[in-house]
């Protein structure tokens, strides 16, 4: 079954166009990971499944709902799916705990201490339990983002979005944040990551898709696109990235 | 100097002239604190107003912010006054001018508040605009409904950022009471005139004045830096990332 489908999605900012009728699906389980250059809109693309993003023509379908749909609730299907940012954008007046109660307080109307005991044992999980009294601005960079991972995992959700996770850590701390999502994707979770970590791609990914100038250049099985990836532009960035 | 006239019988009202000054800060404290209480919650609205996406919430709030920040305080003192009675409803003018109690002193808290309420506007607006919009897009993405987003992220660290020049504002609304003694209320200014006039110790009483606006305004810092500090978020340096 599809939990993500792209159909023929186009997204202009005044005349210039990022998105430009993109269409892939994201099956239930799935690990898909988004690459391409700078301003590709990988961003963008990724932002358009849960209405962060508005688009223009096309639609996407999350769960059999659609997202472009007049009558659809955004933040009742936001709250499914669970999205991580490149700053992470942990809320930094609420302590670690705060951060992973809050929607679930607000938005599934669970009880404080339901909410809580689900955080303490999320971060139990991505191990963070010892540090949740904190404030985020108490944190490094990649205990952070396993807070954020933490966060959207609160939701129970139906999928996960990574929009480049581990590009703002420092090196040391980027293995840290790749192995939590490495346990999440080997556990089923349906997952789309923007990343330019081809090797959490290779360990974990199903498909590989690259974008270039807001298309959608090649979708293909892992396997498939690290052995002979079939457009010259996706040969280039990959060896780009692949050499250092 | 010599402050022995203090205790001296006053030339009216029975009292001495200390008691003369005691009413001049009752009420420099009543047109500040009044004043403040509308300009914080008008200026609050307003400022979210401005920070919407939604055209019919922005327009008006940036017209009021360009309207009122850009007339002279003293103007609006007159307007408040003089002019209001004059064009509201018949009826509503003469209560105005002979029924309501103290109509220079509602003028005088209306002028200033409404006046300090553009201010704060703009401070309130730029500290929710400094937040970045990434934080926003997250606290969207878990599920949150937009007023939900202001309720519990925009609202809580837009005031945390703002806390100093609110501060400034509610200093200056100390200050700029003295205004209006130029339509009749007997606020300290307005004693301390009053008082020099009668016994001509001039350099005495403005002496006076001046350490007393020192300690009202020091009063309003330590108040301010203990809220900032109780609110102090524990390993926050600032919005930029
Ligand atoms: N608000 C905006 N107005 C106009 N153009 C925009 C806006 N936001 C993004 N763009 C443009 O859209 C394109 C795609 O942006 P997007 O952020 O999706 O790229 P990306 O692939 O995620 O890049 P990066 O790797 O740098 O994150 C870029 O060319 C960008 O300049
Ligand atoms: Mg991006």
């Amino acid at each position: 079954m599809a939990m993500i489908e792209f159909r023929n999605v186009s997204k202009w900012y005044g005349s210039f166009q990022v998105l430009k009728d993109c269409t892939t699906t994201v099956e239930k389980g799935e690990v898909v990971v988004v690459c391409g250059p700078s301003g590709s809109g990988k961003s963008t693309l990724i932002k358009c499944v849960n209405g962060l993003e508005p688009f223009q023509r096309g639609d996407v379908v999350v769960n059999g709902q659609s997202v472009g749909a007049k009558g659809t609730k955004l933040p009742q299907l936001r709250a499914k799916i669970g999205m991580v940012f490149q700053h992470f954008e942990l809320f930094p007046h609420m302590d670690v705990t705060a951060n992973l109660n809050l929607a679930q307080v607000r938005v599934l109307g669970r009880s404080l201490d339901e909410a809580t005991a689900k955080s303490h044992a999320l971060l139990e999980r991505v191990g963070m339990i010892d540090h949740a009294k904190k404030f985020p601005g108490q944190l490094s960079g990649g205990q952070q983002q396993r807070v954020a991972i933490a966060r959207g995992l609160a939701m129970d959700p139906i999928a996960m979005l990574f929009d480049e996770p581990t590009s703002a850590l420092d090196p040391e701390m980027i293995n840290e944040v790749l192995d939590v999502m490495v346990e999440l994707a080997r556990e089923g979770m349906t997952m789309m990551c923007v990343t330019h970590e081809m090797g959490f791609a290779r360990k974990v990914a199903h498909r590989v898709i690259f974008m270039d100038q807001g298309e959608i250049v090649e979708d293909a099985p892992k396997e498939e696109f690290f052995g002979t990836p079939r457009s010259e532009r996706a040969q280039q960035f990959l060896s780009k990235i692949l050499h250092h | 100097m010599d402050f022995g006239f203090l205790t001296q019988p006053a030339f009216s009202g029975g009292g001495t002239y200390f008691d003369w000054v005691l009413s001049g800060i009752k009420w420099t404290m009543l047109v500040s604190v009044c004043a403040w209480l509308i300009a914080f919650t008008i200026g609050s609205v307003l400022g979210v107003m401005r920070t919407t996406k939604l055209r019919w919430l922005y327009l008006p709030a940036a017209a009021y912010v360009e309207l009122f920040r850009n007339i002279p305080l003293l103007v609006q003192m007159f307007i408040w006054y003089f002019v209001i009675p004059e064009i509201v409803p018949k009826a509503l003018g003469t209560w105005m001018k002979q029924g309501m109690p103290m109509p220079e002193f509602w003028s005088a808290v209306l002028a200033l508040g409404f006046y300090t309420a553009s201010r704060v506007a703009e401070q309130v607006r730029s500290g929710i605009q400094s937040i970045p919009a990434g934080q926003t897009q997250a606290a969207l993405a878990t599920g949150l409904t937009m007023p939900q987003v202001y309720r519990h992220l925009l609202l809580p660290m837009g005031y945390r950022i703002v806390i100093p020049p609110l501060t400034s504002e509610f200093l200056t609304i100390f200050k700029n009471s003295s205004v209006a003694l130029t339509i009749g209320v007997l606020e300290l200014t307005a004693q301390a005139r009053t008082i020099s006039e009668y016994t001509f110790r001039t350099f005495e009483i403005f002496t006076l004045a001046t350490v007393v606006y020192v300690l009202i305004t020091m009063a309003v810092t330590v108040l301010m830096q203990f809220v900032e500090t109780r609110v102090r978020v524990p390993g926050y340096v600032g919005t930029g990332k």
